[in-house]
């Protein structure tokens, strides 16, 4: 079987056959195009990836005899040949008859090589799209004809165009059920016109085809004499991919790794994501804002004269300036600018929604810095389009955030560019990739807003009052005995003439925060707003004591990361809960456990331990006073 | 406008993206080097990655002590040749046992290599390890991450799998699970074998086509590569020309009869040829269609 096909567009046995070193010739010089198919199986998706393999010889005898064995067994298509389970994968997902991911594949013919994202599944449709759409350079949206443009055509439309796919192909399937009836087709391509100019789909190419039977996907079909062209093929191995836009823009290449052998050499490795650059290039290093000229580009093959957009190279350059990873190599007179504040759209992938103010990890390009996101500006259906008001994100969910970053990230428009603006979230705590981002601006607040530099600084203020400023920051569980030794510990500073300040939980919220209730998201508010709080105090020279049950070891991060390397003293009060509920100072347990107080740490809230705190006071074997003088002896000492 | 880059210039260049990628969060990474053509790829393309710095990472070779001894020569001439330390790794336990692909079957492959790689990356504590499979190779594959996580006793978990956005990785990990890293998951046969030819990359001579001692078994035709192979009663090896798609251990290792004696004819042959690479392994075989995932499962590579 397999190649029967005579078709000039894959493979040409003869050519291979006859001149096997002109064939490899010809094939070296492929370009690559990446594409997302749009669809369920009902709208024979998995059909057409199954016919383009198959007809491109990508499907060997082995895998054929396999393939025709399962459709006999499990295939929906009676004897004939089930391509959809050519397409599938996991056993689980097999077995449960869902799929939950995004599979990879790859065909190529005369002049090109293709790598296809095929994002099958109903429930994860948005998380899984979204990923195989973020590499894609044209997605092929895939239209039942009996059915016309559904919700899920539009859902598929607005998220291609989202991740910001240029190329859209209207794939009309099934064209051989309605007869080839042009009638159905321009019916169908002007429907969608409509819906498509409505979010901002300029252009796209419609072909009526058949991925059953094979009409006008390797030649135009005698069955659509009225179509005049082009072929899906013809069409995917002639579209203008990306690389030319990319490489005009001007040159930007985000440091990789810094390469260095010896004492006499020191690269920067990276992979350019945009424009080009040569020898004798003036670039800025950013953010630092240093200037300098490219010496070489240095290859294992070689030095190169130029170097491309989607290159990776590893650049000299001609003076000794700082550059290590994270930093963005650019064209002097014209780099990219640098902001801690963005709007930005976020889509979310894991099954935990968003917290707003809670930190994650920011990764763009090879930058990562910690983020707190904001409430939603709002939550956009994808079926309808719709803006709604939201206060987090779910599993699935996109929507508009405001967005700011502990220290400047170097970025450009999404829409300019997807290497400096897209990027993903990370839990801290489980390291799980939880949202993509795209950024769409800066907001003119960290525009505008400068730091306004003061002629006294924090060191002469701390100078003056003969000690270094630092934050001791109390956490444990509700009665473990925070209030208790804080409040001895600031007695005993007061005694040696040290400048302090007890910040208490249950006072500040008498004031500060006192707008604040108990849900996973006012108590990181709360936290935030102590830690800022707790920050200029420690710019003024004091010694902040804190007194918190502070449960969340990604909010104490956060604060710690506020701070100058070494201020933050976490001093962790051990007492186990089941001593804590003993003692019961103020009869909150007791409350708890009767229901009447809801969130409570310990008991219906999570409390997450510190896993190493700079201090660690085990109550059960300390007096309070003992715990104080251990406390100030480690700050002092 | 044509595109200035070839394909190959484009997977090339994402490989080495990832390998740099890698250097970023990695505590101690190492690559898996079985010797084959996807592993002198991928050994090539960490040269390049680097240079001129030798790549920061040694060569792991999980040896099962069965390979071809044409696999073991151009192994420790690769590793002399990039200036990179190579590390072998024999299971002491399936050493002492004997374990030995004639007599005991799937064992052998469980305990050499599964066991095995397992062993050899507690032992050196290693937190990633760059592998050379790819996508295309098997249908379970096509939906592996270039990025692949396991838990502390090297389990792999498909709904635990983080999603792949752009060429961003998400490499952070907490204290005992590790990564193994595809770089050239998007990589076909065919650019494998383009690749070989473009850059004139070193591979075992077992990939062309030579007269060699041959016997057929279980309709595989097999190679006495040495004296440990066991005749059976009337079995004499014959000279056949053959050659290999891939490699693995010598006795579990189907030949094709093939002229295929350069590069281009063996891309000819490939062209041609209507069965896939993997046909001429038994590992796929044992345990159904959704064996390659188990074994994954399991913490096979």
């Amino acid at each position: 079987m397999t190649k029967t096909s005579t078709d000039p567009i894959y493979v040409t046995d003869a050519l291979i056959a006859e001149d096997i070193e002109a064939y490899l010739e010809q094939h070296q010089q492929k370009s690559l195009l990446r594409f997302i198919t749009c669809g369920s199986v009902d709208d024979g998706k998995s059909t057409l990836i199954g016919r383009l393999l198959y007809d491109s010889k990508m499907i060997f005898e082995d895998q054929l005899a396999a393939l025709e064995a399962d459709s006999k067994r499990v295939g929906t298509q009676g004897q004939e040949i089930d391509f959809a389970l050519l397409v599938d994968g996991l056993a689980a997902e097999r077995e449960q008859g869902i799929t939950i991911d995004v599979a990879y594949r790859f065909f190529t013919t005369e002049k090109r090589k293709f790598i296809v994202a095929d994002t099958p599944g109903h429930e994860q449709y948005t998380r899984n799209m979204v990923t195989g759409a973020s590499t894609a350079d044209l997605a092929v949206i895939l239209i039942d004809a009996r059915k016309g443009v559904l919700t899920q055509t539009r859902r598929h439309s607005f998220l291609a165009h989202l991740i910001g796919i240029k190329h859209i192909v209207l794939a009309v399937n099934k064209m051989d059920l309605v007869g080839y009836d042009k009638t159905v087709f321009d019916r169908i391509t002007l429907a969608y016109r409509a819906f498509a100019s409505e979010i901002g789909i300029t252009n796209f190419t419609a072909i009526p085809i058949s991925g059953f039977k094979g009409d006008n996907i390797t030649a135009l079909s005698d069955n659509t004499p009225w179509f005049k062209g082009p072929a899906l093929i013809e069409h995917l191995e002639n579209v203008e991919v990306g690389s030319a836009a990319d490489e005009a823009r001007s040159f930007r290449m985000p440091a990789q790794w810094v390469n260095r052998p010896n004492l006499d050499f020191r690269g920067f490795s990276g992979q350019l994501a945009s424009g080009k650059v040569r020898p004798g290039d003036a670039v800025r290093v950013l953010p630092s804002g240093k200037t300098s000229t490219v010496s070489r580009i240095v290859t294992l093959d070689g030095d190169l004269a130029e170097a491309v957009a989607g290159q990776s190279v590893t650049l000299t350059l001609a003076d000794e300036v700082d550059c290590s990873r994270g930093d963005v190599i650019a064209a002097a007179d014209a780099p990219p600018e640098a902001a801690d504040q963005f709007e930005a759209t976020l889509v979310w992938m894991a099954d935990e929604a968003m917290i707003a103010g809670r930190a994650y990890w920011l990764k763009l390009a090879t930058q990562s810095v910690s983020a707190t996101i904001q409430q939603p500006k709002y939550e956009i259906n994808v079926n309808t389009l719709d803006h709604l008001a939201a206060k987090t994100l779910e599993l699935n969910g996109i929507g508009v955030v405001e967005l700011s970053t502990d220290k400047p990230i170097t970025f450009e428009a999404y829409s300019d560019n997807h290497t400096l603006g897209g990027f993903i979230l990370i839990d801290k705590l489980t390291n799980a990739t939880v949202a993509a981002g795209m950024l769409h601006f800066s907001l003119r607040r960290a525009q505008n807003v400068h730091w306004q530099a003061t002629d006294i600084d924090r060191d002469m203020r701390a100078n003056l009052k003969n000690q270094r400023p630092a934050l001791l920051w109390f956490t444990g569980l509700s009665g473990s005995g925070k209030s208790t030794i804080a409040n001895l510990v600031e007695k005993k500073l007061h005694r040696m003439n040290r400048h302090s300040f007890l910040l208490d939980g249950d006072n500040v919220r008498h004031g500060l925060n006192r707008d604040l209730g108990f849900t996973e998201a006012d108590r990181i508010e709360n936290i935030r707003r102590v830690g800022e709080v707790a920050k200029l105090m420690s710019d003024a020279g004091l010694i902040v004591i804190t007194a918190f049950i502070s449960p969340f070891r990604a909010e104490r991060d956060m604060v710690r990361s506020m701070l100058p390397e070494g201020e933050f003293i976490e001093v962790f009060i051990d007492t186990p809960l089941a001593e804590a509920e003993k003692r019961d100072v103020k009869g909150l347990y007791k409350k708890a456990r009767a229901g009447q107080l809801k969130n409570f740490t310990g008991i219906d809230s999570p409390y997450e331990a510190p896993e190493a705190p700079e201090i660690r006071i085990d109550t059960t074997a300390m007096t309070p006073d003992q715990a104080a003088d251990l406390i100030i002896d480690r700050l002092l000492g | 406008m044509t595109d200035t880059l070839t394909h190959l210039d484009r997977l090339e260049a994402e490989s080495i993206h990832i390998m740099r990628e890698v250097m970023a969060d990695a505590a101690k990474p190492v690559m898996l080097y079985s010797v084959g053509k996807d592993s002198a790829v991928m050994l090539h393309l960490a040269r390049k990655a680097f240079y001129p710095s030798p790549p920061p990472f040694p060569l792991l070779h999980v040896d099962t002590t069965w390979k071809f001894q044409a696999m073991y020569e151009l192994r420790d001439r690769m590793a002399a040749e990039s200036g990179m330390e190579l590390i072998v790794y024999q299971n002491p336990e399936a050493k002492a046992r004997g374990i030995n692909p004639f007599d005991h079957g799937p064992l052998h492959t469980d305990m050499w290599k599964t066991e095995g790689l397992k062993q050899a990356l507690d032992l050196h504590g290693f937190d990633v390890a760059f592998g050379g499979a790819r996508r295309d190779e098997e249908k379970s594959r096509a939906k592996e991450r270039i990025f692949s996580f396991r838990t502390a006793s090297h389990g792999w978990d498909p709904k635990k799998q983080r999603p792949e956005l752009w060429n961003l990785y998400n490499a952070r990990k907490a204290k005992g699970e590790s990564i193994r890293v595809f770089p050239i998951s998007n990589w076909t046969e065919l650019d494998i074998w383009q690749y070989i030819a473009r850059e004139n990359i070193p591979i075992v001579p077992l990939y062309f086509a030579a007269p060699r001692p041959t016997v057929t078994r279980d309709g595989l035709l097999l190679m006495v590569d040495d004296d440990r192979f066991p005749l059976l009663p009337g079995e004499t090896p014959v000279q056949r020309s053959v050659r290999f798609r891939t490699l693995g251990c010598y006795p579990l290792t189907g030949a094709v009869e093939s002229e295929a004696k350069t590069l281009s004819e063996v891309i000819q042959e490939m062209l041609l040829t209507t069965t896939s690479e993997r046909q001429g392994r038994i590992i796929d075989k044992d345990g159904g269609d959704a064996s390659m995932e188990k074994k994954k499962q399991e913490g096979y590579f």
